[in-house]
């Protein structure tokens, strides 16, 4: 801690510190641990305490734990399908937006002309369209040529709409690769395309890997493009998610999509603590350079 | 790097963006032009015992041929534009024609669908974005002050509600702010009221969006300020120190200025994000007492009888786009001014 400052400054720092911690952990701990238990603890009519210590779970099944809300969204309401349909859509729309990201953020990086600058804020802008929009663009083509509902349009729509971003921060980061690299490579003789297969590929993982993780990021918690482009069978968790909230009136669905929401974020808990340092790099980088 | 080389280089990401980003564009600009085919009626001569008949129909058949053939409906030109779901001029006129004062006014063009988005929206976006700025500049201010061993657990923990799936993280809170959940049970002991529902109220509903807008949105711009502080630069602050500066006037004189670009970055980002929101909405349920204008779109595609209302939702797409333009376009001119000459190379 800073020894020149006063202490009524360190302490109004740690507390306010504090309280934001327990803003941004307690809501999913809470979930965590409530997941656990049977609605009437959830939400529970009589005593909060009861969410914690179950006593309704106790009653309703002999033990303070139950994993009937995962059993039952997992198994009986086939949420591991959904699951299945996620792991396919995150990993194609990342590999394939990568692949495209870094060919056309090197380009963008290395062209030197006008136009580049001007296909970058054109990026911008396609940045800036609300996904919805884009999709009310989609639905009657899609219908009328019959793509929609297949896992690769959604594939497909992803990776473009990902593009912008990708482009912005690959070709920032290629910025930051000296241009003498793959240049003294093609005094060497090597054409621009072996140039960049054999100089630059070997260093660029670490940006790759950071703008791999936004997309990610984007695939995985995309709502507005998996609800409205995918059949009912086809669809990823989040949209499985919002219609398990369509049927909660009946005792125990509710649980179902409890137990829905804690493992759709456990693997974006096991990302973080394993990509930390590149989430925060990725959006200094933008930052700095964008 | 030649021009052919470059285009070898650029046309899968190009061609992506062209076709699922530009080509829908014009895409809903068309649509929006057209409305749904009117159902094909017939009059036939229905004869009984007690004489004839003329009765109307709808001729299935032939409504469904129709449709087949021009699947885009029938030219409306601005007709969609203007009718009661979207700008309803008449419906405004009317109103203000009728109104005894300006609240009366108001509050009528506040229930038409389009405004009551509107105004939501629009109150979202610049309610949610100065406030995350100042939350995660304290945040970042309060982080960079902490011994090292603590900063990481710290970051790790402040990013959670960023990374979260919008929808799954509205979820979470909404259950928490439940009548029975631990919030909103706690909010009912503390004002001592056992029917406060957050859901009830629309006021209350609207703090609940925004309050969770902020907490969604706050670790971006902590992250982003975070980096920036570790850039301020040590002989400036100390300087500042040995003229005597107070802490507060280091902060406001040394390191505000220094991050006054990544605050217009932020800003850019953060005024796209919020003009869109949307997920909030379907998980807090929150339609009765808030929509946004990419909900109303969702909800012309979700309308009970499973019709899609192609050419309401593409004309609420064009109003949005064009609400996200004037928005943006403040902020785009000022970035572009100042980064021309550094393009060149």
């Amino acid at each position: 801690m800073n020894k020149a400052s006063p202490n009524w400054l360190n302490f109004l720092s740690i507390s306010f510190l504090v309280l934001w911690l327990v803003l941004a952990c307690v809501p999913f701990l809470w979930t965590f641990w409530g997941s656990f238990k049977v609605q009437a603890d959830f939400f529970s009519k009589q005593d909060w305490q009861n969410a914690i210590f179950g006593i309704r779970t106790l009653v309703e099944t002999g033990s303070s734990f139950t994993t009937d809300g995962y059993e039952g969204a997992w198994i009986q309401e086939g949420f591991w399908k959904a699951a299945l349909n996620t792991a396919i859509v995150t990993l194609s729309v990342v590999a394939i937006s990568l692949t495209l990201g870094t060919l056309g953020g090197y380009a963008l990086a290395r062209s030197g002309f006008r136009y580049a600058f001007w296909i970058l804020i054109a990026a911008l802008i396609f940045r800036a369209m609300p996904h919805i929009t884009l999709v009310s663009g989609y639905l009657l083509p899609f219908f009328e040529l019959g793509l929609w509902g297949h896992l690769s349009t959604t594939i497909i729509v992803l990776v473009a709409i990902n593009q912008p971003f990708t482009l912005w921060m690959l070709h920032s980061f290629f910025l930051s690769i000296p241009k003498d690299l793959d240049e003294s490579a093609m005094v060497d003789g090597c054409t621009r395309f072996q140039a960049f297969r054999h100089v630059i590929i070997p260093v660029m993982w670490p940006g790759v890997i950071t703008t791999g993780l936004f997309s990610f990021l984007l695939a995985y918690n995309d709502f507005a493009i998996t609800a409205l482009l995918l059949t009912e069978e086809n669809q990823t968790m989040v949209p499985k998610i919002a219609s398990f909230l369509g049927s909660t009136q009946e005792q125990g669905n509710v649980m179902f999509a409890v137990a829905a929401v804690v493992s759709a974020t456990a693997p974006l808990f096991v990302l973080v603590m394993f990509f930390q340092r590149q989430i925060v790099s990725g959006l200094t980088a933008g930052a700095v350079k964008g | 790097m030649p021009h052919h080389t470059f285009f070898k280089f650029i046309w899968p990401s190009a061609l992506t963006m062209l076709v699922f980003i530009a080509l829908p564009i014009i895409s809903i600009t068309i649509q929006s032009f057209y409305i749904d085919h009117e159902q094909v009626l017939v009059t036939v001569e229905n004869c009984g015992p007690f004489g004839c008949k003329e009765v109307t129909k709808v001729d299935v058949e032939a409504t469904r041929a129709l449709s087949e053939q021009k699947p885009l409906g029938k030219f409306n030109g601005f007709g969609t534009y203007t009718n009661r779901n979207h700008l309803a001029f008449s419906h405004i006129s009317e109103a203000w024609n009728a109104a005894p004062n300006l609240g009366y006014f108001i509050g009528e063009v506040l229930n038409l669908p389009f405004y009551k988005a509107l105004s939501f929206t629009l109150t979202y976006t610049f309610i949610v974005t100065p406030c995350v700025i100042i939350l995660g500049f304290c945040i970042a201010l309060c982080v960079n002050r902490l011994p090292s061993i603590f900063k990481g657990p710290t970051i790790f923990v402040s990013l959670l509600p960023m990374i979260i799936t919008p929808l799954i993280g509205s979820l979470v809170l909404f259950w928490m702010i439940d009548a029975e959940g631990i919030i909103g049970s706690f909010l009912k002991i503390i004002f001592d009221d056992p029917s406060l529902s957050l859901k009830a109220s629309p006021t209350l509903t609207w703090i609940m969006l925004i309050v969770y807008g902020i907490w969604h949105h706050a670790p971006f711009a902590f992250v982003v300020f975070y980096a920036g502080l570790q850039t301020v630069p040590k002989d400036t602050l100390e300087s500042a120190m040995i003229d005597g500066a107070s802490k507060w006037e280091q902060t406001r004189y040394v390191v505000v200025p220094h991050l006054m670009p990544l605050v217009v970055f932020i800003s850019l980002i953060q005024l796209m994000d919020n003009f869109r929101v949307f997920e909030p909405i379907v998980g807090f349920n929150a339609q009765a007492s808030a929509t946004s204008l990419s909900w109303l779109i969702y909800n012309d595609f979700r309308s009970g009888d499973g019709a899609m209302l192609f050419g309401s939702a593409a004309a609420t797409s064009i109003l949005t786009i064009i609400g996200v333009s004037i928005l943006l376009t403040p902020i785009i001119v000022r970035t572009w001014q100042s980064s021309k000459p550094a393009v060149r190379g």
